[in-house]
């Protein structure tokens, strides 16, 4: 598979590969890097790897790390997942992933759960969404930054004096961490 | 005419003269600055307000405004400059070029109307010739919201052959960090009334005179 092998095992040539040669490889079906079952299990291996002499007009859904170092025309979707863009890596395509590290090429809107993390000599042209950025000074940076907060897990609603009563009588039965249940009883009842 | 109106300064054949070239790299240079303080004051109390940032990514810039609730939108506008107008011939004459003035105003200006509640425009514009230098402080004015403002710095030494051009870190509300990135020769020299002229369209113009020659200036559209 494409992803696993060593790029030097992909000849710049593929005209002269005495077999089928994957690169580089133009796709406009969705690819996966879906582990197939006769293949050992992601947690055994490192990410996986698209080489810098690999080209690829599509989308690209993963369901691990991945670490780009070619050519990307498309959309790259990692939801759970790292995006490594190496230095020779370079990709017009809208980027979501949970963490993104740019070391070489995005031209495209990155969506990044977690972070993303652009490195010294990295190009980004367009827009950002990201709980948290790192940017080393000499990257270049085109586009808007939105910092995505994560929601503050909501506190209790302060209970009606209604349900203060009912609340207090439910406690009083000796149930301590009821507290919630309790109150949302107490709201249907009041209906 | 603009051109008129703001005095020039003789110009070199090119606006860029070499940068220093010293062993160390530079370092940068903390001050105070009213201006970006009273920018700041503008945005008190306000949240989810979207900053437009000429003086390129940077951590601290990035890190300050996200954490106050607010979106910016980064680019280095010099940069900017110097891929539209650098390569082939003068870097001023160059921006007479109408396609490349174009090119640079697509790039650097190209949003839509009312994007941004706010413009740190530092001192980019003095380097801009004074058609083209219109050009973007009218493109400015419909990028930016009614009463949001827009700070900039305009060196103010009239006799002085070369400006430093910095890059601008904020530090916090009241300071901010400078680094040397070169010593450049102004396009124009500018003074309080060639100010206001130049920002006639805006609601006001209120001028910061600093020790260090540098005219901090805040535009409130």
């Amino acid at each position: 598979m494409w992803n696993k092998k060593k790029e030097e095992e992909y000849p710049p040539k593929p005209a002269s590969a005495p077999a089928p040669a994957p690169s580089p490889a133009k796709e406009n079906a969705p690819m996966s890097t879906n582990p197939i079952l006769s293949h050992p299990a992601p947690e055994s291996r490192g990410p996986a790897i698209i080489g810098k002499s690999v080209m690829i007009k599509g989308q690209i859904f993963s369901r691990e790390d991945l670490t780009i170092d070619g050519e990307i025309d498309g959309s790259v979707e990692l939801h759970e997942h790292r995006l490594t863009v190496g230095p020779n890596g370079k990709l017009q395509a809208g980027v979501k992933a949970r963490e993104v590290v740019v070391l070489g090429t995005i031209h495209g809107n990155v969506e990044a759960s977690d972070k993303i993390d652009i490195r010294k000599d990295a190009k980004l042209v367009g827009d950002i969404k990201t709980a948290r950025i790192v940017i080393e000074d000499g990257a270049y940076f085109k586009g808007s930054i939105d910092i995505a907060r994560p929601e503050a897990s909501k506190p209790a609603p302060a209970p009606a004096p209604a349900l203060s009563k009912s609340s207090a009588a439910a406690n009083s039965g000796g149930n301590a961490s009821a507290g919630t249940p309790t109150a949302a009883a107490a709201g249907d009842s009041s209906r | 005419m603009l051109k008129d109106r703001l005095r020039s300064v003789q110009l070199a054949p090119s606006l860029h003269s070499p940068p220093k070239k010293s062993g160390a790299p530079a370092l940068p240079q903390n001050r105070s600055s009213h201006g970006l303080e009273q920018f700041f004051s503008s945005l008190q109390d306000q949240e989810s307000l979207s900053i437009l940032d000429f003086s390129g990514a940077s951590q601290a810039n990035i890190s300050f405004i996200t954490s106050m609730g607010h979106r910016i939108y980064s680019n280095d506008v010099m940069r900017s400059m110097e891929e539209a107008f650098g390569s082939g011939g003068d870097f001023v004459a160059n921006q007479s070029d109408p396609e490349r003035a174009a090119a640079f105003l697509r790039e650097s200006l190209d949003f839509p109307e009312r994007s941004f509640d706010g413009a740190l425009i530092w001192d980019t514009l003095q380097f801009l010739a004074p058609a083209l230098l219109q050009d973007t402080v009218d493109r400015l004015f419909r990028t930016l919201r009614p009463q949001s403002s827009l700070l900039a710095f305009f060196h103010a030494e009239e006799k002085a052959e070369s400006a430093p051009l910095y890059t601008y870190r904020i530090v916090d509300t009241k300071n901010m960090s400078l680094t040397p990135r070169n010593q450049v020769r102004p396009v124009q020299y500018f003074n309080n009334r060639s100010l206001e002229k130049l920002f006639q369209k805006y609601h006001s113009v209120k001028f910061f005179l600093t020790r260090d020659h540098l005219r901090e200036v805040i535009v409130r559209r």
